[in-house]
């Protein structure tokens, strides 16, 4: 089996413009930036949180607090995978009580990632709310999950893979790629 | 990441990278112990026992938290209160437990090798919660996640393992685990309590205590094991401690900001000093803390993953 890619559906500057359009869209369903707080799911939503942080400080001068959570222990596929998943740090420096709390990650898929997030929030204490940010929306849910807050939704079939790249992770510039899997005999 | 065997014996035949990848999960599960619902849903549906022939507090207990702070289930089975009082053999009473479903057994045993008997004769996991005179692997890892999250490394680190060297597990499972880590080990003990099975191990061993501080990053005290002391191998606990007991004078060839350890209980005036073992620079109680997030560690790279 191996990726091959197919298309770019978004370069750098099409993600810019996206996280700046869902940076205002949280201001504006949330009335500002009062209680509120970023989580990044690792990996790869943990700089996405971040720079929409950076992007709520530049519109309201106010800097929201971002955590990072780690869900390889609430996986539900721990039991039926072989290559066993490294546990790393989850960082939430701040109380959950009455917070409104916004996930942020890379690409929205089966939903398995996010049930598994909020489960891990949950028992770090008791949010006012949570919200659901993510770049890509590719469809194929397998549980009642939906996000608030959407970069791009992209349809895909089941076997395409779609990677988002970004520099702060890949050390290449930012880009969001369909790859092909392909299936080789022998 | 899995580690290169299902069971955990000693530090001996563990590769250096397991290590290196049981401390780092290690970190993350003591975020784990720091919250107000300590408890994650990985290790759900799975089950062991811990087996102890000796007895036992920190250990024992530590395994039982950890696995319910994972979410797995756990019976004791101690010697006094079960059939082994009645002559049951040990691969019996192993049989009997796996037969009720227990994916991992948690064995500690006053005979050197007894873990790794029974790991050849079982099903499931077996880790060695120390044995006979042997090893004490579990020990070892917190000791060294302890050393490492105070001084942010292990290489090079120069470690004093101070006392009863010759009746200490946890003696043979700092030095192989260290070493392997790139760690200098000395060893400072009477030489009738100085093990005799050092081979090419590359400790530096002293007969007196002073020389054996100096410039320590780290000194780690372990128990006189007044129980396993039939010989006369030194006159007196009174006497030890005048030579050998660490004290806050003694303390002061070492490193500035030295850390003391313990592996506990401890003999206190005997091996280790009041004022020593209650000081800022004593690690004690954060062992024992320690040891909890280790062996969540080392129960989730055990059977968190699919079985083959």
């Amino acid at each position: 089996m191996r990726l091959q890619q197919k298309a770019t559906i978004m370069d750098g500057d099409g993600m810019r413009r996206a996280l700046t359009r869902i940076a205002h869209e949280i201001l504006e369903k949330n009335r500002g930036v009062g209680n509120l707080a970023l989580v990044g799911i690792r990996r790869r939503g943990v700089p996405l949180a971040h720079r929409l942080a950076k992007r709520l400080a530049e519109i309201e001068q106010v800097q929201v607090p971002v955590g990072i959570l780690d869900i390889t222990l609430y996986r539900d596929d721990l039991t039926t995978r072989t290559d066993q998943p490294i546990v790393q740090k989850t960082e939430v420096p701040f109380d959950l009580r009455g917070k409104r709390i916004v996930l942020v990650d890379d690409v929205l898929y089966t939903g398995r990632t996010i049930r598994a997030a909020l489960d891990a929030l949950i028992d770090l204490g008791r949010p006012e709310m949570i919200q659901l940010a993510v770049l890509i929306d590719r469809g194929h849910r397998e549980l009642p999950i939906r996000a608030d807050y959407v970069g791009k939704n992209v349809p895909t079939a089941k076997r395409e893979n779609v990677s988002v790249r970004l520099e702060e992770v890949d050390e290449t510039d930012d880009a969001v790629v369909i790859e092909e899997i392909i299936q080789e005999n022998g | 990441m899995k580690l290169a065997s299902r069971h955990v014996l000693d530090l001996e035949t563990m590769p250096a990278e397991d290590m290196k990848n049981i401390l780092d999960t290690a970190e993350s599960m003591k975020e784990i112990l720091g919250r107000s619902i300590k408890k994650v849903p990985t290790l759900r549906g799975k089950s062991l026992c811990t087996l102890f022939y000796e007895p036992s507090t920190r250990t024992r207990a530590s395994f039982e938290l950890a696995a319910k702070y994972m979410s797995a289930d756990s019976i004791s089975i101690a010697t006094a209160t079960s059939s082994i009082k009645k002559g049951e053999t040990l691969l019996d009473t192993a049989r009997t437990i796996e037969a009720m479903g227990v994916d991992m057994i948690i064995m500690r045993h006053p005979v050197s090798g007894s873990s790794h008997f029974l790991s050849r004769h079982v099903k499931g996991a077996v880790i060695n919660a120390g044995d006979g005179m042997h090893a004490h692997p579990t020990q070892g890892l917190l000791d060294m996640f302890t050393m490492r999250q105070h001084l942010g490394r292990l290489e090079g680190l120069k470690v004093t393992i101070v006392g009863d060297a010759l009746h200490s597990r946890v003696a043979r499972s700092n030095m192989w685990g260290l070493i392997k880590m790139g760690a200098q080990v000395c060893m400072a003990a009477p030489s009738t309590l100085l093990p005799l099975d050092l081979g090419d191990l590359d400790v530096k061993v002293y007969d007196r205590l002073e020389p054996a501080l100096e410039g320590a990053d780290v000194v780690n005290v372990l128990r006189l094991q007044l129980e396993r002391q039939k010989r006369g191998l030194f006159p007196s606990a009174r006497e030890y401690s005048q030579f050998y007991g660490v004290n806050q004078e003694r303390l002061k060839l070492a490193s500035p900001d030295v850390l003391v350890m313990h592996p506990g209980p401890m003999n206190r005036g005997v091996e280790i000093s009041t004022e020593v073992a209650d000081a800022p620079m004593s690690t004690i109680d954060e062992q024992v803390t320690n040891g909890v997030a280790v062996r969540m560690a080392l129960l989730y790279l055990l059977l968190g993953g699919a079985d083959e």
